[in-house]
């Protein structure tokens, strides 16, 4: 047995059975960030107060929810809507952060790939990211499922006909992934699991990834410029604050972090409570009916660039355009051959990849909501070539860059 | 050792995974009604048998001599025939935005009550709004009896004509 | 400086996506049909005046209530609603409150040729007629004249047209096709509670059976309404009310030929059943917004207090 000396104060009580002083040293105190961010860096906390919002709404919805496909819609729309005390706030609460948790993670994305925070050590944080983001986009559409409306059944019927593969037109496992033939009691069952179970406790622990791949190679600047953190560390724990280029992550980058969340809660809960339209889709309110075809179904606005990536081509060639998305980003850090990790601004031809790749998603973005047809259905076709040809284009255009 | 240890466990973990992936599979009673039967030989000529599978209705009409007569070739290759009979056997919902057409015996055609579409004997669309026909469930036929949602060699036949897409 | 210049980039790309995937997109999926302020321009004009005592006379000769209650004058047909959906396809109104609810112009062409005013002529014709036989004169020698007099005569025993309830409204001109489960609406009428299951399942199979005269005639159920305040937004409910036909091109639902404060009694019936606590958040919503005031404020002043010695 250890010798433990008897604890003079409750800290110490803690600190010799969790080391609480060491982690606070290691994850706050001195967890140093550089000065020179903008409130882009606020981002990450951002993302981890939504989730926590995602996370306190559903478990109140959770004590409501009926995963039946004849009382899921009436227990939503009825019960957690009308009857429960401040039902429809969580409710309300829960779509719009589910909605906008998307909004940030990609201006968080779009950050990291402006100031070149995916390479030299912080390849595994993109990789992670993605992986989050990969999580979320499951956590989004099995949350989509459970209202049981006519959005949640027919985008579930979509949705689950792309494992066919096209051609090889495996419906077996079409009809492994249902439980059925179609989307049904089964279907409702498993996809209410992965929400509230599983999919959730793969989101904590890529939270986890996340963080740790952060902590060792610092987070990024938004000048690109090389830090010695030790050096700046020394001149900062010796009172010399003001000249030092980092701050501490707790409480120096957490007072403006909570700063740009406060900002960030206004614009939630204007939505919330005023501008919920644009998360919570009016055709989901109509009862999932397997035996009339909304006039449009689209996804989601956050899976509309993918959706289009897919919808221009013919079947076989749009499953792989669709599947083509969906992992390019992780090679993100791999298929960008400079070694400049500098702001986009500084870096020639990829400067006008970033901005035309931004345009073009919104371009995407916008095309996949309205009906495929005449200019429209072009105008996603060209999208989607331009995608697909950005990707091809980057090693390319880094390799000619020079090295700064 | 320790690898021999690691062996057997990996072969516990591809056992668990079989029980997870069996778990999956549709049930038995979901399965039973993956397949509805339906008697042909039952069928009055002109008069329409709705069935029930998967959860959409099946429109079955048996035709009359005069119906047959006065087909077209299009018309006649989407029938089921046995013997001197011919048979419609489509899934009941409108192609425009799944509405469930009556069934005129004056007229021989069906009209969707929502937005005014028409449709032949054969399920051929006459009207629009309706892009395409009705569709051909998958079926099988043994004797006078039809095996809704297995794939006989007759439904393979009208697949590889491009009648069923 | 720089840090407004970023959130502005971001803010733009924002707005411009928020703008194309929801104002953009649904201008472009859903054609925009202006209200017409329930005129019913269509219908011909009423050239006669009405006179009610006359039309008391007509209104008995015509055979009204050989088919339609008139419940506040004690005239009953003596059919069940359920019997009444089984022999006519749906359940024929009760006139007590018609001349309130409906459109006088309306009611005259309907009294006339029925499939015509309510816009479904392209589902009858002579072989089937609409339920309702047109009527063609009492006997007088102005057909025209004896219509005015019985809409004045149904205007005389109605309510005010401003004491139309929702409950009124939506019950009279939709609820006869249209269930609500959300205020326990069915076909038949409120749903009581029942002491005994038996009751209950009884109540439920000639609900069920209603269910089914109505989609005989309709050619589907037509949909329960609970939600249809939040799946359709007021301007639709609106036009849509005022000629379905304007929306949904062939569409077996009627036009009913309500007048615009009925239609908006109708509309508030639906946000009772879909969206009843709209006020409650928009109350919670100022009160959430003045704390986040606070919350804000404090928030700087800390960063401000913490970043003193960093700058």
């Amino acid at each position: 047995m250890a010798h433990f000396e008897k604890a003079k104060s409750l800290n110490e009580w803690f600190d010799q059975r969790l080391g609480v002083n060491t982690l606070n040293r290691v994850l706050a105190k001195e967890y140093w960030i550089p000065k020179d961010i903008n409130f882009l860096w606020a981002m990450g906390m951002v993302l981890a107060i939504t989730f926590g919002i995602l996370l306190v709404s559903g478990i109140f919805l959770l004590m409501y929810y009926q995963p039946n496909v004849d009382l899921a819609f009436d227990s939503v729309n009825y019960t957690i809507m009308q009857e429960v005390g401040y039902g429809w706030l969580w409710r309300h609460v829960h779509a719009v952060a589910a909605s906008v948790v998307f909004l940030i993670i990609y201006i968080h994305m779009f950050t990291g790939i402006y100031y070149g925070s995916y390479k030299k050590g912080r390849e595994l944080i993109w990789i992670s990211g993605m992986l989050l983001f990969v999580a979320f986009s499951a956590e989004a559409f099995s949350g989509y499922m459970l209202p049981w409306g006519q959005m949640s059944y027919w985008a579930g019927m979509v949705i689950t006909n792309l494992f066919s593969m096209g051609s090889l037109e495996m419906n077996g496992v079409v009809e492994w992934i249902r439980g059925d033939y179609v989307p049904a009691q089964a279907f409702l069952d498993r996809f209410f699991m992965l929400h509230v179970l599983l999919i959730p406790i793969v989101i904590l622990l890529l939270i986890g990834i996340h963080f740790g791949a952060l902590r060792l190679p610092h987070v990024n600047n938004q000048n690109g410029e090389e830090i010695d953190f030790e050096v700046e560390a020394e001149k900062y724990r010796s009172g010399n604050k003001a000249a030092s280029k980092v701050i501490a992550f707790a409480n120096d980058f957490m007072a403006k972090d909570m700063f740009v969340v406060a900002v960030f809660l206004v614009f939630f809960f204007y939505l919330v409570f005023w501008n919920f339209g644009f998360a919570m889709d009016p055709v989901n309110f109509d009862p999932a009916d397997g035996l009339v075809t909304p006039a449009h179904i689209y996804p989601e606005w956050y899976f509309l660039w993918s959706y289009e990536i897919l919808r221009p081509f013919s079947k076989d060639i749009g499953l792989i355009a669709f599947a083509f998305a969906q992992v390019i980003f992780f090679l993100l850090p791999f298929l960008d051959r400079s070694p400049n990790a500098v702001p986009a601004s500084r870096r020639g031809l990829f400067n006008i990849w970033f901005w035309v790749m931004l345009v073009d998603l919104i371009v995407l973005t916008a095309m996949g909501k309205l009906p495929p047809e005449g200019i429209y259905s072009t105008i996603g076709y060209v999208a989607a070539l331009v995608f697909i040809a950005l990707w091809i284009a980057l090693p390319i255009i880094t390799k000619l860059e020079k090295k700064l | 050792m320790g690898k021999a240890f690691g062996a057997v466990a990996g072969v516990g973990a591809v056992g668990a995974l079989y029980a997870m992936k069996r778990s999956w599979d549709p049930l038995p009673s979901v399965k039973a009604a993956g397949f509805t039967t339906v008697d042909l030989s039952t069928c009055v000529a002109n008069k329409l048998v709705v069935e029930k599978w998967r959860g959409k209705p099946i429109f079955v009409l048996k035709k009359t001599a005069e119906m047959v007569a006065a087909q077209s070739d299009a018309q006649n290759a989407r029938d089921i025939v046995i013997g001197d009979d011919h048979y419609m056997v489509n899934i009941g919902l409108c192609t425009h935005l799944g509405c469930i057409p009556a069934y005129r015996d004056k007229k021989h055609d069906f009209l969707c009550a929502c937005h005014g579409g028409e449709f032949d004997a054969s399920g051929i669309d006459t009207k629009a709004p309706p892009p395409s026909p009705l569709v051909i469930p998958p079926f099988k036929i043994t004797g006078n009896t039809l095996i809704l949602g297995e794939e006989g060699p007759e439904f393979k036949k009208m697949k590889d004509a491009g009648i069923i897409a | 400086m720089k840090e407004l210049f970023i959130l502005a980039v971001v803010t733009f790309f924002s707005l411009l996506t928020y703008w194309l995937v929801e104002p953009f997109a649904h201008g472009q999926m859903h054609a925009h049909v202006d209200s017409k302020s329930f005129a019913y321009a269509d219908l011909p004009a009423l050239t006669k005046q009405g006179d009610a005592t006359r039309g008391a006379d007509t209104f008995m000769a015509g055979g009204c209530i050989g088919c339609h209650n008139v419940k506040a004058l004690g005239m009953e047909t003596g059919m069940s609603a359920k019997d009444a959906a089984a022999a006519y396809g749906v359940n024929p109104p009760d006139l007590s409150n018609a001349g309130a609810i409906y459109d006088a112009k309306f009611l005259a062409d309907l009294i006339k040729n029925p499939a015509h005013a309510m816009s479904v002529e392209h589902k009858f014709d002579d072989m089937h007629p609409h339920p309702m036989p047109a009527f063609y004169g009492a006997g007088g020698e102005d057909i025209d004249q004896e219509i005015a007099d019985m809409v004045a005569y149904m205007q005389s025993i109605a309510v005010k047209a401003e004491e139309v309830t929702p409950k009124m409204a939506f019950e009279d001109a939709c609820g006869r096709c249209h269930a609500v489960r959300y205020t326990k609406w069915t076909q038949l009428g409120e749903m009581p509670n029942f002491k005994y299951k038996k009751d209950e399942l009884r109540f439920q199979a000639d609900v069920l059976d209603a269910q089914d005269a109505v989609k005989a005639y309709m050619g589907k159920l037509p949909p329960d309404l609970s939600m249809y305040i939040r799946s359709r937004n007021e301007h639709f409910l609106s036009t849509f009310i005022e000629d379905p036909q304007s929306h949904l091109h062939g569409t077996a639902m009627p036009r009913v030929g309500v007048t615009a404060h009925a239609s908006e009694q109708v509309i508030e019936y639906m946000k009772m059943a879909g969206d009843p606590l709209a006020a409650d958040r928009d109350e919670i919503g100022k009160n959430v917004m003045i704390y986040m005031i606070f919350f804000v404020l404090f928030a700087y002043l800390w960063k401000r207090q913490i970043w003193k010695d960093l700058h």
